[in-house]
């Protein structure tokens, strides 16, 4: 290269293409963002509210971990998202934005809670828990069903469809509720008296079933979507309806089917929230966490594995967020506003891992 | 000599990949200078470099003598730089007019009139055949690249740059345009053009600059070039640019339509009652201008178009020539089921024939993923597959799990072609196989079909270049207005008999010969 080069002005900073980072890169962006959140964090803390920083970290820490209960809690709220985040993999993958997760759950949570009422006292422990899940996983893939047969026939909007598919819920919920409580205030725990179609203890807790039932279904929707036939099928019909019937994939089944199952999956977590954790049904029962799925199943890129670590991620920030704010009588938001900033960091680090930045000046020599 | 562009060892890398290596080129004023060189070779960087695309790692670039910082592609038009690209940048709801004035500076006066009159202006200078007042979504692809062209010489640009502009012309069309573009260099104007046929870069300019590999090779004036003096240069080597064409032999019907009839959503006829055989151990080819039932027919063969009442195609399955099996109301996966082996490699590669973001393993499952009776793929074959492939059509890519869509188009012709031909068909359907290709990877292509043909497979070839489908095919279907206007033997047929048939729809329709 010839010195006259260096006379011409380069823009200030360009933006380029990384190609494939190695795993320990990428741990080590990851870290660093972390890390420079905390500071970031750090100065945040201490101008606004004057408190230690390194303190305040520690009591967002004790949210999580300061004892096993708080552990097992955030156990059994990590899976609650995790499992929903499950249900929604293979309909993403598949490029179908179902952003009804969130009816999917009180669907089936809402059939959960009808057949403990109804049959409580009649059937057998076994026959109870099972109607109650098959009642469950029906709801909730009827939720899903509906709109993946809309989008297959007449090619309707989905995310508009299952959106409005939630308010429907909500209100059938709504309703629903205010019928089974009758003339009492509020609908209190089911079937309190002989406590049937609770989960049973297991380990100490009810929701330690949860737990358990969601890890099997991490593995299983990891295999199913890499290894098995229908999951090509997502796969194929998620890059390019065109090419899925040039291979002979029938793709308003395919459709259909996904639909169904994420639907499914959606009121099977409806089930375990309200026999394994709640022992109720309200119109808040899925608590928005059919919308932060969201977030997780795409951070994650729909692998089942990643999704567990950022639910825990996502859990352990807001954990720790609500501690501070009660152990330092903070308002909400100083709270909320650190853990959105390491979230930020976070997420700003995907950018580092794909680009990086090559600033006037500097050789960028990659020419061998 | 008076240089419009000179490049100075410019160098720009994606990544790990050098796109182009040190290369220094000069674009003279008043000339028409072609671009040529194999796929990946670095052209279209290196053009959108002056366009300002891509900003070069290194080196510098001279606009008419002065050394230019081209950050933008408004930096590129206030030095009278214009790129038409492959794929045109225009708003379908706007018309012509509403088009280039949204190009416009936003200090310039917002005068509908004036930009109409202007543009009228540059049209009949430049014999444009163009309707100002149409919006573009009525244009044909000829249409709005003129539009393209005319939006460019507006803003002012004397320096134009078309990235394969006649890859989606007819014969005619790129007549036209070669023209214009010949107006143009009158008008003492720069043009670049990259094209890959041959044929086109000896008739329209001036001087061939040739890249390999990312690097600039040399440049000739084009009274001095020949076709395989340029191939030499382009490829690095020696190449046989002769179409093989063995003799058909023992020729059995493996296909048979008659009286196949498609209407498309719109309710609009698009194929028109055809009717003809195809014969194993041989290629039939099928001509006629894009968009005139090509597509419609190949895919109604394989079971992707709904036909109407009345047609009929009958398939004489290798071993099964008694019985044929009709195609008409099989899906694809019918069609497969019943142990037909039928093979299409259609037009849009990756939309239709592949899956992007899968690997070549992954591609390879496609059509056998369904197979055994697990609920689980078998990647064993595939896999094994994939491997041959690659090795076999020599498939440029890092590994077989790299997603296909990062490889160049010639490399994803290879794996689609090898995944079919692998399958053993019977009858083979190719939709536009070399479309975009190099001439390397054209002729491995053209090869490849003679040798299927050899093993007695029935091949139909749709193609756009009368050349090849003249050198390469037995028999020629052409198409015209979605009916057949008659078959004609490829060792026997000319140019303008074929080009004839293309265009002039023979009083009520061909027989089937």
């Amino acid at each position: 290269m010839s010195k006259e080069s260096a006379k011409i002005k380069e823009p200030f900073v360009r933006i380029v293409k990384r190609d494939g980072a190695t795993f320990r890169n990428k741990l080590a962006a990851r870290a660093v963002a972390i890390l420079l959140a905390l500071v970031v964090d750090a100065v945040f803390i201490f101008s606004v509210t004057g408190l230690n920083p390194l303190a305040v970290y520690g009591v967002m820490f004790n949210g999580t971990f300061m004892t096993s209960v708080r552990f097992s809690w955030a156990m059994r709220d990590l899976v609650t998202l995790l499992c929903i985040g499950i249900a929604l993999a293979p309909a993403f993958k598949m490029r179908f934005w179902n952003i009804g997760a969130e009816g999917q759950v009180l669907m089936g949570g809402l059939a959960t809670a009808l057949v403990m009422v109804k049959f409580g006292q009649s059937m057998s422990a076994p026959m109870l828990f099972l109607t109650m899940f098959l009642t469950s996983v029906i709801a909730g893939g009827i939720w899903g069903f509906v709109p993946a047969f809309f989008k297959a026939y007449w090619n309707t909007n989905e995310t508009l469809f299952t959106l409005m598919m939630n308010y429907v819920a909500t209100s059938i919920v709504a309703c629903m509720t205010n019928i089974m409580r009758g003339k009492a205030s509020s609908l209190g725990k089911l079937n309190m008296s002989n406590q049937a179609g609770w989960f049973p203890q297991f380990l100490g807790q009810r929701y330690n079933i949860n737990i358990l039932i969601v890890v099997i279904l991490t593995f299983v929707m990891y295999f199913y979507l890499k290894y098995s036939k229908q999951g090509y099928e997502i796969s194929v019909v998620g890059e390019s309806e065109n090419t899925a019937r040039y291979a002979g994939i029938n793709v308003k089944r395919v459709t259909i089917r996904t639909m169904i199952l994420s639907g499914a999956i959606c009121g099977l977590v409806g089930f375990l929230i309200v026999a394994g954790r709640d022992q109720t049904i309200s119109t808040t029962s899925a608590g928005g966490n059919g919308f932060t799925a969201i977030i997780v199943a795409w951070l994650a890129k729909f692998n089942t594995f990643y999704m567990a670590l950022i639910s825990f991620l996502l859990i352990f920030l807001s954990r720790g967020a609500s501690e501070i704010a009660s152990a330092y009588s903070l308002n909400d938001f100083a709270a909320s506003i650190i853990e959105g900033i390491i979230l930020f960091f976070i997420l700003g680090s995907e950018f580092f891992i794909n680009y990086k930045m090559v600033f006037r000046g500097s050789k960028h020599k990659e020419v061998r | 000599m008076e240089y419009a562009v000179q490049l100075k060892n410019v160098t720009k890398t994606f990544g790990k990949v050098v796109a182009n290596k040190d290369v220094s080129l000069d674009i003279r004023k008043g000339e028409i200078l072609s671009l040529l060189g194999e796929n990946g070779s670095g052209k279209t960087t290196l053009m959108n470099m002056i366009a300002g695309i891509y900003y070069p790692d290194e080196g510098e670039i001279f606009v008419n003598g002065a050394p230019v910082e081209i950050r933008s592609p408004k930096d590129a038009y206030n030095l009278g730089i214009g790129m038409i690209h492959q794929h045109f940048k225009l708003i379908d709801v706007f018309t012509a007019v509403e088009n280039i004035a949204l190009g416009l500076e936003k200090s310039e006066k917002f005068d509908m009139k004036a930009i109409q009159a202007k543009t009228q202006e540059i049209c009949d200078r430049y014999h444009f055949d163009l309707n100002l007042s149409q919006k573009v979504y009525e244009m044909s692809v000829s249409q709005k690249q003129t539009l393209e062209i005319v939006k460019v010489l507006y803003r002012g640009a004397d320096i134009l740059i078309l990235d394969e502009p006649t890859a989606v012309l007819t014969p005619q069309e790129t007549e036209r345009l070669f023209e214009v573009i010949r107006n143009m260099k009158n008008d003492n104007k720069s043009v670049i053009i990259i094209t890959h046929k041959l044929h086109e870069v000896l008739e329209i300019s001036d001087r061939v600059a040739i890249l390999r590999k990312g690097e600039y090779i040399g440049a000739v004036d084009t009274k001095d070039a020949t076709e395989n003096s340029l191939t030499e240069m382009m490829v690095g080597k020696k190449v046989e640019l002769n179409i093989q064409r063995s003799e058909p032999e023992n020729t059995v019907k493996r296909l048979s339509i008659s009286n196949l009839t498609v209407y498309n959503k719109e309710k609009v006829k698009v194929l028109d009652d055809i009717s003809f055989d195809a014969y194993g151990g041989e290629i039939l080819g099928i001509a006629g201008i894009s968009g005139n039932g090509q597509k419609e027919l190949l895919e109604a063969i394989a079971g992707l178009q709904v036909t109407a009442e009345g047609s009929s195609i009958r398939f004489y399955e290798r071993g099964k020539e008694s019985s044929p099996m009709e195609l008409v109301g099989r899906t694809p996966k019918k069609i497969r089921d019943a142990g037909i082996h039928l093979a299409f490699v259609p037009e849009d590669r990756l939309g239709m024939g592949l899956v992007g973001s899968m690997g070549m393993t992954g591609n390879m499952l496609l059509k056998s993923y369904g197979r055994g009776r697990l609920p689980i793929t078998d990647t064993k074959g595939p896999k094994q597959l994939a491997e041959r492939v690659k090795k076999e059509l020599e498939v440029v890519t890092p590994s077989i799990n790299t997603p296909v869509s990062r490889l160049s188009g010639g490399n994803v012709q290879k794996v689609l072609v090898g995944r079919e031909i692998a399958e053993e068909p019977t009858v083979l359907m190719t939709a536009y196989a070399v479309r975009g290709l190099d001439i390397n990877t054209s002729y491995t292509i053209y090869n490849l079909l003679d040798e299927e043909k050899k093993k007695g497979v029935a091949v139909i070839y749709v193609g756009e270049d009368l050349d090849v489908l003249i050198d390469l095919c037995d028999r020629i279907l052409v198409l015209c207005d979605g009916k057949a206007n008659g078959i004609v033997e490829g060792r026997r047929t000319t140019k303008e008999e074929v080009g004839l048939l293309m265009t002039n729809l023979k009083k009520g329709g061909a027989e089937n010969e």
